[in-house]
């Protein structure tokens, strides 16, 4: 019973946390915004009993990822309450770009076939030796050239910051 | 004999014929909850105490002395003291994130203390990630510190706290991977698998030179982490005033104080618990008598003899070498412990290959 | 008739997934205990101090500390690159690291194929490593 409160609780923060981000006018503020969402979604896992993915996700995206995301925030001077300008060309550009890609989404979502339910029973599936056995079996090849994602990110870091030096 | 696992068994077992099994379970749930006060209580105040007598003894001076015997108490009026003093919230300040820093970063410091295994079967959470749980929850500090030296709307602040997370996420890779050395080696994330791995012998002295260099890598790793000299220089007295607490007064300041000080102990935990084998005592091969008093002292003993000793030498570290400049800070982590630390991974999983350890 | 039949796969998997938690949700119950003990100790803390405390406001003690003189400009001021190029460099690194912990729990499973993969993976990121250091990207003076 705790469970499904606890469950609703979680989507209920996530969502609510996740408009804020976008309805928030201070970019720091929206950072903490998404912190929060970024723990509703472990908390998720940890109730699927994917503690291992909970974990990460708490470690890659709230203490990585929002770190950087902070810092840039910081970096462009972006503490001023006030938003800049824009033209009313680019918020139609932007509200008609979202919108398409929302509909992309949505026509994905509903032609999505689903599999067999029967596997997410609870077999711990989202445990960490489960989990490292598939990601360094099956998927032993994506996993590979995502090292080739790792390389051209960071040639990418190194050319940016370089060239904002000189 | 005694120990705590003895009497927290006998508290359980009282309990639960003396009351109904649910009051009974309440009753252990508050006790659990008193009993985790009273250690960040006792551990603040207890860990301040000896870095003022530690810097006294290696400065050859008495340090505090004068309430109590031999200054026990100083840190219990320091404490008193800061409660009565008043919690400023500076103008121009983020009123909201200024205020809530100190949170953050004090129930990040006090959710590690829950899967620290304190003696044999005193463990508050025994979670299958443990050694992810802690990584994933010392993160969050960081976000607390950067909170709070944006919200301060104060240049020393700013800096501090961008010095310190640099600091801190820099120096939480190569923490990182001297862990995967011991996960490698014990083939769980679990921390009681973790120390039962050691009944044999401790990491530090089964895993030979590799696992001795993955020592070293993490105490230098969490002295930094936890902002210590000499890796202080995010909150360089002489040149930052205090770095990203600068604005911080009163209990506030006292938060981010007693969070440093447990973030210390906490890490020196972790290390006596990977590589000093935790609670395990010290045995020597066959010498059967050695060993049988050894096993004698109680569990609890060897684990807080373990961590304390580890914070001894990061205290010593404090008074014997100067601090760095940050460009030093940096390249030492980055072009010596990464790499130094991921060839070490890599030689750890050759030797754990071929079973050349004990 | 299709999208019925997807409607009710939904309900399933919720109600799996809500099935799925029943049995693990006791198992958090202790670092709950310790986030609520957390959570009232800092709360009473503040509260007390807040209480006990003078509050004698004045505005110069309001003032951003800027060691006696008046504070000059905006404190929240831009700062250097490189902080953001460490930072970007931990993000690469840590999913590194995290990349290696279902490895090193059972790489005595994965055996040879396991190893030689990690070894690939972490040749990888030495060459970048050796590519950031050659670019002089982390030589802070310049």
């Amino acid at each position: 019973m705790i469970t499904q409160y606890l469950f609703y609780f979680l989507t209920f923060t996530a969502i609510f946390c996740a408009l804020l981000v976008v309805f928030s006018k201070n970019p720091i503020y929206s950072a903490l915004y998404l912190i929060v969402t970024f723990f509703a979604t472990a908390g998720h896992y940890f109730l699927l009993n994917a503690q291992f993915l909970g974990a990460v996700h708490v470690i890659v995206y709230a203490g990585a990822i929002m770190v950087l995301f902070i810092y840039v925030i910081m970096m462009l001077n972006l503490n001023k309450e006030v938003e800049p300008h824009k033209s009313n060309i680019i918020k139609i550009a932007a509200t008609v770009c979202g919108g398409i890609l929302g509909l992309v989404l949505i026509a994905a979502l509903r032609e999505t076939e689903l599999g067999e339910i029967t596997e997410y029973s609870n077999n711990g599936i989202g445990l960490i030796e489960k989990l490292g056995n598939v990601l360094f079996g099956a998927y032993m090849v994506p996993f590979e050239i995502s090292t080739v994602l790792f390389l051209s990110a960071m040639v990418g870091a190194v050319f940016l910051s370089k060239k904002n030096i000189h | 004999m005694l120990s705590l696992e003895n009497i927290i068994n006998g508290i359980h077992t009282w309990l639960n014929n003396t009351f109904d099994p649910t009051l009974a379970l309440t009753c252990e749930f508050v006790l659990l909850g008193i009993t985790a006060i009273a250690i960040f209580a006792v551990l603040g105040l207890v860990l301040v105490l000896m870095e003022r007598k530690v810097a006294a003894i290696m400065q050859i001076r008495k340090g505090p002395n004068r309430v109590g015997p031999f200054g026990m108490f100083q840190t219990v009026a320091d404490t008193l003291k800061l409660i009565m003093k008043e919690g400023l919230t500076p103008d121009g300040a983020d009123k909201v994130l200024f205020n809530l820093a100190p949170f953050i970063v004090m129930i990040a410091a006090m959710l590690l203390l829950a899967p620290i295994p304190f003696a044999k079967g005193v463990q508050m959470w025994d979670i299958n990630i443990g050694v992810l749980f802690i990584s994933a929850v010392s993160s969050i500090s960081v976000i607390g510190i950067l909170m709070a030296g944006w919200a301060s709307n104060n240049k020393y602040s700013l800096l501090g706290a961008m010095r310190s997370g640099a600091q801190i996420v820099s120096y939480e890779l190569s923490a990182g991977l001297s862990v995967i050395t011991i996960v490698i080696l014990t083939g769980s994330l679990q921390l009681s698998e973790i120390v039962n791995a050691q009944q044999n012998g401790w990491w530090i002295f089964k895993g030979h030179i590799p696992v001795l260099i993955s020592f070293v890598t993490f105490i230098i790793a969490v002295t930094a982490e936890t902002n210590r000299a000499p890796f202080d220089l995010a909150e360089a007295e002489s040149e930052l005033t205090a770095g990203f607490h600068t604005e911080y007064s009163g209990m506030k300041f006292a938060l981010f104080f007693l969070a440093e000080y447990i973030n210390i102990f906490i890490a020196c935990a972790i290390g006596a618990t990977l590589f000093l084998g935790g609670w395990m005592p010290f045995h020597i091969g066959n010498w059967e008598g050695f060993n049988a008093i050894m096993d004698y002292i109680p569990s609890s003993i060897w684990f807080v003899g373990k961590t304390f000793f580890l914070i001894f030498l990061m205290m010593w570290f404090r008074w014997t070498f100067p601090r760095l400049r940050v460009d030093q800070l940096l390249n030492l982590e980055w072009k010596y412990l990464l790499p130094i630390s991921m060839l070490n991974l890599l030689v750890v999983t050759v030797m754990a290959i071929m079973g050349w350890y004990f | 008739m299709s999208l019925n039949r997807r409607s009710i796969n939904y309900c399933i998997i919720f109600a799996l997934y809500l099935n799925t938690m029943q049995s693990t949700a006791s198992d958090y119950l202790p670092i709950a205990i310790t986030f609520m003990v957390a959570l009232g100790f800092v709360v009473l803390v503040m509260v007390v101090s807040h209480l006990v405390g003078p509050k004698n406001i004045s505005k110069t003690k309001l003032e951003p500390f800027e060691c006696g003189i008046e504070p000059q400009g905006n404190a929240r001021v831009p700062f250097s690159i490189k902080y953001f190029l460490v930072a970007i460099l931990f993000v690469l690194f840590d999913v590194e690291v995290i990349f290696m912990y279902p490895w090193a729990v059972n790489f005595k499973g994965l055996a040879l194929k396991g190893l030689l993969e990690m070894f690939s993976f972490i040749g990888v990121f030495l060459i970048g490593f050796y590519y950031i250091l050659k670019k002089g990207a982390l030589t802070w003076e310049d």
